[in-house]
């Protein structure tokens, strides 16, 4: 339960640290908090030859809102996240996905880019990134580029991300005034990974029938799962227990193959996400 | 593998110390400066037995390399009493059965300094969220709940003292 023997290096400059993972000479592996890849160092499920520290990379470190989207720096800690009254206002779903989120202990060090590049299928954060339509912003050799959290998460613990590039922004686009959401978990014990959970937003139009809406669930597939089927599903329906159901028992019936694992089995995982997905949507209807 | 130099303040004393990059923070505690006081569990952030301040928060000491502690603060069981003497969240644990075997008892008093540091009035559920991340297999929560019940009314006793002092 050691780390392997490796090198590190903890530049001081964005160029520099794309530099190191460049160099094809050595595997080398971003270092952000730590809490998913320190695990996997020690049991030595990861070892890479060279560790780059972003520690003491300037400018990765904030939160604010520009042009009508929260922008959060790679490095920043989620008890930041947490405890910014920003993000308790412009994005409460993120505020109340970042409390599942292991434990206060883990979330001093846990930043939000090292969640979003380790894309652990049963992680929070990104499926909330998907769910709020958020974008990366990516550095690489060749400069810098955004990929839609749509297409960040291509599989299990596989990001868009090139070998080269560098997380460095989550920037979250602050949902229209009147947008209900929700953020449902279920583990066997607060703090641990999910079992399954569910990231929801709704907007009703003036009629008070769903315009839109995003159901996104995590634990029930290789990355986040967008039940495209359940949106448009509920799209132009009014609102009540019986719509719900049917956002649930789409969900259901779109999840082909969910995880099995020690904790719970495939049908078990597929029962969660439309009771999440029923409850979850009333919840966010709630909040509009 | 290469070879760091780290600059650490531990307990308030400064340390400079020549670590191999894969050194966790927990060993080079233990074995380096022999404060053997922070233990060693599941070694992969579970169970918070070695739970540490940095920089004032609450960490797991074995999901950090030694290295990555170059000039930061940090604070371990060995430096929350003086000389002589416990501190209070130690008189809280001893006074309401908070331990029994004691080896995950450092990783609780120091969440719990944390915790307290921040506010020394915790509602349960705000108590239980901490406690949440550490593991005790002999001794049962309640009574470690009610040690930090203990503790922050000493930390509020011994703060209204100071007021006054």
């Amino acid at each position: 339960m050691k780390p392997a023997p490796l090198d590190y290096a903890a530049p001081e400059t964005l160029a520099e640290a794309v530099a190191l993972l460049a160099d094809a000479s050595r595997e080398a592996k971003v270092i952000a908090g730590g809490q998913s890849l320190m695990p996997m160092l020690n049991m030595r499920l990861a070892r890479p030859e060279l560790l780059v520290d972003l520690r003491r990379v300037d400018g990765l470190d904030h939160i604010r809102e520009e042009h009508g989207a929260i922008r959060i720096g790679a490095m920043t800690s989620k008890r930041e996240v947490e405890q910014s009254p920003l993000v308790r206002e412009r994005l409460p779903l993120l505020h109340a996905a970042t409390l599942h989120v292991g434990h206060p202990q883990i979330r001093s060090r846990g930043t939000v880019g090292g969640s979003m590049a380790q894309a652990d299928p049963a992680a929070e954060y990104p499926c909330v990134a998907v769910a709020l339509g958020a974008t990366m912003r990516v550095v690489g050799p060749g400069g810098e580029r955004t990929i839609p959290a749509a297409d960040f998460f291509v599989t299990y613990l596989t990001t868009a991300l090139e070998e080269d590039e560098i997380l460095v922004e989550v920037s979250f686009p602050v949902p229209a005034p009147g947008t209900g959401w929700s953020f449902t978990e279920i583990s066997r014990r607060h703090g641990d990974f999910a079992l399954a959970g569910a990231a929801i937003t709704v907007a009703l139009d003036g009629a008070g029938t769903v315009a839109d809406s995003a159901i996104v669930l995590f634990g029930v597939g290789p990355g986040p799962v967008r039940a495209h089927a359940a949106e448009a599903r509920i799209r132009g329906g009014r609102p009540g227990d019986e719509l719900y159901r049917e956002a649930g028992a789409a969900v259901a019936a779109a999840l082909t193959d969910p995880p099995a694992d020690v904790h719970a089995d495939s049908e078990y995982r597929r029962h969660l996400a439309a009771t999440m997905t029923t409850r979850g949507l009333a919840e966010a209807v709630q909040r509009t | 593998m290469s070879e760091h130099t780290v600059e650490v303040t531990v307990n308030g004393v400064a340390y400079t110390a020549t670590v191999d990059a894969r050194t966790t923070l927990v060993d080079f505690l233990r074995a380096e400066l022999g404060l053997t006081g922070t233990h060693v569990g599941c070694e992969h952030g579970v169970c918070g037995v070695c739970t540490v301040l940095v920089d004032g928060k609450a960490t797991r000491s074995c999901l950090m390399l030694a290295v990555q502690a170059d000039g930061l603060r940090i604070t371990t069981v060995e430096g929350l009493a003086e000389a002589e003497g416990l501190h209070p969240i130690q008189e809280a644990f001893a006074e309401e059965h908070g331990l029994q075997c004691g080896f995950c008892t450092p990783g609780f008093l120091m969440a719990t300094h944390e915790l307290l540091e921040a506010n020394p009035d915790p509602g349960d559920d705000e108590i239980r969220d901490v406690l949440g991340g550490q593991l005790c297999r002999c001794t049962g929560y309640q009574s470690i709940l009610r040690s930090v019940h203990l503790a922050a009314s000493k930390t509020r006793a011994q703060r209204a003292a100071d007021a006054h002092a």
